[in-house]
């Protein structure tokens, strides 16, 4: 086992919060990132194994779904992010590529991105910062947002939850972009 | 709370409200009290400044742009041209807001602009007594000579004299927000046709947004006196907002001006969300920027009445009928006691009717027409108009002519005016269409060439009256969603009289008759510009600056097209109109640029060591988005050399360590990897053997060099490729690029990994030593078994799974690491720890810089859009066995004549001489011009190794020029160095020691 400590985006050891009277953005720093992505020609081996991993069809253009230990989200044509709540996070390229055989490409994604839940009225803050439409979205919908000028990815689990995922390198302007939208949603 | 630059006041004299009337749309129970020009007065809630100024007996509230003529309220809305004023005071103030859309709140502060010293005593107002002078083109006409004047006396002083508020010069301190909204239907315009229009659809289930600019909502139902059913008219709409508001699927937002249609159903509108207000919650935005996503909208913004021309017809208390009765109606005012109404068409006597029924003496309606309608409470002069006024800081008389030219005076302080109503087509002709003429209306109307999905209800589609204003917003409602009318009640009856409208612009013989009150342009000034021939309506816009002004001619623009249609001989039809652009009323600079400001106006991205480096002292620099480590002083450096020089130094004698994690890293998998990389690289990688990387060059389609990199073969089907930082994006665009549309039957797959990975260089003769520390045992790293441009798997420090990769950068033994990006900083540490028995050093990007021109490798400087791999030295890495993009046109003999550039490094024959980038090379003898140019410099640097300055340069023939003596010039800076071409390989050109 190594000594070396994890930091998280923000150089902590601990997740970053940040609570308005009407939201809570949450970093969730232990989840496990990998991405999916067919290989030529047997894109529907690829696709049967991801329905036996989440006990459902492949997630089309804009959506997620999970199982019990995996969710994924469409990222692109036959390809798919999948995700887990590991103790370990280093053990989802391993799992996964157990599982896809010669069937796919897995690459480790975890510390390409960093997650943020944010909870409550989800709604007022997220029409400040991307364009996803709330009103007419549901759970199970994902997509490529840009906030703060940064390409991410946005999950609806709930009308007042979601799940951002966003470059871990730019992990501090999405917070901080979120976070004023926060503010000002309270305050109005 | 944040208190935005308002009058705290203790009370002054309180004036009292001596024009108030009985009724109105306003708080009696809630007083209000504010300052204009630092006097104090009371309003009430619900008034605007200017329903409260006029209350209060305030007529005059500005002074004219050009002549500093005395102005008071033309209108009673967004389309004032004259009652401009600053709010608030320090750096919340705000020049050039209207005072008739001011909301009135506690502690208002408001002042009068363009005067000096006072707006009673206008110094500048001698202007008007050289009006003569100061004619249309006055400008263009005087300042011609000498013409070196323009820039430092002439504009100053026209700046000067000529204008509106002036900025505070302090930064804004509000913070603003852009949003994002979506809806089935987009309502603009809450009066009788947009309430209409949004309940149809909401009643049908559909996601509604009605915005409106006004705090109210109802429209002209606020300002008269009208019943709808058995509702007063401003009842009725209050009701249906409240119905509205019933809805979850309706966002009722007031305050908000839809100010532009755009693209595929985009609207821009802005939100004002604390001008209202005396203080604000902290980070409480002042105004939002809706970007309004719209599958369909009825553009339901109403109409503007349009003024008549006479002589003088500018002075406070003149006034549009309309908002006489605005005034009257919603907010229990006048201007004065006694009023004269002139007018063209019915309208004008609803004014005389609501102003005679609030106690108001109507001294005359005067009509242009013969037959007009008689009155008995009050005179109707027919077939008659008004010809002058009087009055030197309000109106108190208006003289009045009939038609055998008989004048006589009328005392009286206010005139309202109607020359009908034209609809506000604005929105419509934001994608370019014209609006139409409509002989029935003599006005514009709607083009029938709307924007996608956009339909047009009420006034602003021509309906004028309330009952057409109902239905049309219902159908357009019916229409845009496929609603079936028959399933809906029947509408309340509603005032239904047939409207006409004459077509009475100008009083005959009128030349000090304003059209244009803001810019300051009379029908004297259009005649000029008919007669010295700038007849096109865009000729006669620019050349009078008619409708140029912050009201983008609202109430100007007709006037000054019928007068020049009456010179012509044209019909308005055809002198046509200018074009409507975006944004519809005045729009703050701030909150278009909403957050987007200061530290905020771009995001950052932190290297995985940021928080290590900071620790450290170190200065950083912008890398794109990046924030990369630039050098890292420490104790006793006072200069950034020091602080290179000692990293450059210590790594080629020792150990450095340098992050580069922000190179992009592209992951490329699949059977077909390897010959997907042959296609994308110009050299070879089908043959790359597992555990191997190898540098690589990308071209373009058309040959020339774009970005560099290496390639390291993980496994048969798995490759890590890397790129330049500022490329990354780039590189993986034009990747996918070609695994999508150019080779879709190869087995290949990619997905970027630039931030999952923090990546160190390790470089010097002890880097493998160091390294030795904390990589785990069972992974051998000597030379042998590791050799320069291996790469593979590894672990360190007992067990974290790591990448590493034998290759060079700045020429010396060196190695990179990559370790998951939670743990970089972790490494980052251990590292130094370890290393300190080698006095291991952390370099930034500048000794990075240093030690690649040192070792004469090309970077973003000689990659930079025009140079080709010959131009580079690397003609042979293109490869003739295969094909590969770009590999072609880099064969044009343009790219590949023999005096073409080749990169070669230059060093000064004095060593105290300066390189200097971006310098041209000429020959040792000879002119210096561009004609005797042989090439120019891309990258120079102080070589802390070597003892002087070198650079890298693109000369002609470079390669066979190795020992020339040649200048380097830079003209612009008056520098001629001598200098001698030398290999660009200043260090090691053998390259032993990355070897070793």
């Amino acid at each position: 086992m190594h000594d070396l400590t994890p930091i998280t985006a923000f150089g902590l050891a601990e997740p970053t919060v940040f609570v308005t009277q009407s939201c809570q953005l949450a970093e969730r720093p232990r989840i496990a990132l990998a991405s999916v992505a067919a290989r030529l020609g047997v894109d529907e081996a690829c696709r049967a194994v991801i329905t036996d991993l989440l006990r459902a069809d492949a997630p089309d253009p804009a959506a997620w779904l999970a199982s019990d230990i995996y969710s994924a989200f469409w990222m692109g044509p036959d390809q798919w992010m999948f995700s887990a709540d590991f103790p370990d996070v280093e053990d989802i390229v391993a799992r996964l590529k157990t599982s896809f055989g010669e069937t796919a490409s897995i690459t480790e994604q975890t510390d390409g991105w960093v997650s943020f839940d944010l909870t409550g009225e989800v709604e007022a803050v997220l029409e400040l910062v991307c364009s996803v439409d709330m009103r007419t979205r549901s759970a199970g919908y994902a997509s490529r947002v840009s906030i703060h000028h940064t390409g991410c990815f946005l999950l609806i689990e709930a009308s007042d939850r979601v799940r951002v995922y966003a470059p871990r390198a730019s992990a501090g302007s999405v917070f901080h972009g979120i976070s004023q939208a926060m503010t000002s949603a309270a305050a109005r | 709370m944040a208190d935005h630059g308002t009058n705290h006041g203790t009370h002054h004299r309180t004036h009292g409200q001596i024009n108030r009337l009985s009724g109105g749309q306003i708080d009696r129970n809630k007083p209000l009290s504010f300052t204009f020009d630092g006097k104090t007065f009371q309003g009430y809630h619900g008034d605007t400044l200017a329903s409260a100024l006029l209350a209060n007996g305030v007529r005059l509230m500005g002074r004219s742009f050009k002549y500093h003529r005395p102005r008071g309220p033309l209108t009673a809305g967004s389309e004032e041209p004259n009652a401009i004023v600053a709010l608030r005071s320090g750096a919340y103030q705000e020049p050039n807001t209207r005072a008739t859309t001011a909301e009135l709140f506690d502690g208002l502060e408001a002042t009068s602009q363009n005067r000096w010293p006072s707006l009673a005593f206008d110094a500048m107002a001698i202007n008007d007594r050289f009006s003569n002078f100061l004619t249309a083109g006055f400008y263009y006409k005087t300042f011609m000579w000498p013409a070196a004047f323009w820039e430092k006396i002439y504009e100053p002083i026209i700046r000067k004299a000529a204008g509106l508020g002036a900025l505070t010069g302090s930064a804004d301190p509000d913070v603003y927000d852009k949003g994002f909204r979506h809806c089935d239907l987009l309502v603009v315009g809450a009066g009788p046709s947009g309430l209409m229009a949004a309940r149809t659809a909401a009643e049908a289930g559909f996601e509604v947004i009605i915005a409106d600019e006004d705090f109210r909502f109802g429209g002209r139902l606020n300002s008269e006196h009208e019943f709808i059913g058995d509702q007063a008219g401003a009842d009725w709409a209050a009701s249906q907002v409240a119905h509205l508001g019933t809805f979850s699927n309706v966002r009722v937002m007031s305050r908000t001006t839809v100010i532009g249609t755009f693209d595929h159903g985009i609207y821009g509108a802005v939100e004002r969300v604390t001008d209202h207000l005396r203080t604000s919650a902290e980070g409480q935005p002042r105004q939002i920027l809706w970007r309004i996503y719209a599958k369909h909208t009825v553009l339901c913004a109403g109409a503007t009445e349009r003024p008549i021309a006479f002589n003088n017809n500018d002075r406070p208390g003149v006034m549009l009928a309309g908002a006489m009765r605005s005034y009257a109606n919603r907010w229990g005012v006048s201007a004065a006691r006694d009023a004269v109404i002139f007018t063209s068409n019915d309208d004008g006597h609803r004014t005389a009717a609501d102003l005679h029924r609030q106690g108001v003496a109507i001294a005359a309606v005067v009509d242009t027409r013969a037959d007009a309608p008689s009155a008995h409470e009050y005179a109707v002069i027919a077939g008659t108009t008004v010809t002058d006024t009087r009055g030197r800081l309000g109106l108190n008389a208006v003289q009045v002519t009939d038609a055998t030219g008989h004048s006589r005076w009328l005392k009286a302080g206010s005139l309202g005016v109607s020359g009908g109503w034209n609809p506000n087509v604005h929105l419509t002709s934001h994608q370019g269409a014209r609006p139409v003429w409509n002989d029935a209306l003599n006005a514009f109307v709607p083009s029938p060439s709307l924007p996608p999905h956009m339909s047009v209800a009420g006034a602003a589609a021509g309906m004028l009256s309330t009952h057409g204003a109902l239905h049309s917003g219902v159908d357009a409602a019916c229409k845009a969603l496929e609603i079936d009318p028959r399933t809906l009640p029947a509408l309340p009856k509603a005032d239904d009289r047939p409207v006409t409208q004459s077509a009475f612009w100008c009083v005959q013989g009128s030349e000090r008759a304003w059209l244009d009150q803001q810019n300051d342009v009379t029908v004297k000034d259009v005649k000029l510009s008919h007669q010295e021939g700038f007849r096109a309506v865009e000729h006669l816009k620019r050349y009078t600056t008619l409708g140029m002004a912050t009201d983008q001619g609202k109430t100007s623009n007709m006037g000054g097209l019928a007068v020049m249609a009456e010179l012509t001989g044209q019909p308005i039809a055809d002198v046509g109109t200018t074009m409507f652009r975006p944004p519809y009323t005045p729009t703050a600079i701030g909150v278009l640029a909403g957050r987007s400001r200061g530290k905020d106006f771009h995001p950052v991205r932190l290297t995985p060591s940021h928080y290590w480096a900071k620790e450290r002292g170190a200065v950083f620099v912008e890398v794109g988005n990046w924030l990369r480590a630039q050098w890292f002083p420490i104790e006793g450096e006072t200069h950034w050399r020091q602080s290179v020089d000692r990293e450059v130094l210590a790594t080629r004698s020792s150990v450095g360590v340098c992050d580069c994690t922000t190179l992009g890293k592209i992951d490329v998998q699949g059977t077909d990897a390897a010959v997907f990389l042959n296609k994308v690289y110009c050299n070879g990688f089908a043959k790359l053997a597992v555990g191997r990387t190898r540098y690589g060059l990308m071209l373009r389609e058309d040959g020339i060099a774009m970005d560099d990199g290496t390639a390291a073969r993980l496994a048969e089907d798995h490759f890590v490729v890397t790129t330049t930082t500022a490329n990354a994006g780039k590189v993986y665009q034009h990747m996918e690029f070609v695994r999508q549309c150019l080779c879709p039957d190869l087995d290949v797959q990619l997905i970027s990994t630039t931030e999952s990975w923090a990546q160190y260089a390790i470089a010097g003769p002890n880097a493998r030593a160091l390294l030795q520390k904390v990589v785990d045992a069972e992974f051998d790293i000597s030379n042998d078994a590791f050799p320069f441009m291996a790469c593979g798997a590894i672990t360190v420090c007992g067990g974290l799974r790591a990448r590493l990769f034998r290759i060079s950068f700045s020429g010396e033994l060196a190695f990179e690491l990559a370790v998951p990006a939670r743990y970089g900083d972790a490494m980052m540490r251990r590292l130094m720890d370890e290393g300190e028995e080698f006095n291991v050093t952390p370099y930034g990007t500048e000794a990075l810089g240093v030690m690649r021109i040192e070792k004469g490798h090309a970077a973003g400087n000689e990659l930079n859009g025009t140079t080709t791999a010959q131009n580079l030295g690397l003609g042979r890495m293109v490869s003739k066995a295969k094909d590969s993009i770009g590999s072609k046109l880099s064969e044009r003999v343009g790219l590949n004549t023999e005096d073409g550039l080749r990169l070669v490094g230059l060093r000064p024959l004095n060593p105290k001489d300066k390189i200097t980038a971006g310098g041209h090379v000429m020959s040792a003898e000879g002119p210096v011009n561009a004609a005797h140019d042989q090439g120019y410099v891309t990258s120079a640097a102080y070589s802390p190794t070597l003892g002087n300055m070198i650079g890298l340069a693109f000369i002609k023939s470079g390669s066979e020029r190795i020992g020339d003596r040649m200048r380097l010039v830079s003209p612009l800076t008056k520098t001629s160095v001598e200098v001698e071409v030398v290999s660009p390989h200043f260090v090691d050109p053998e390259g032993e020691r990355q070897r070793a």
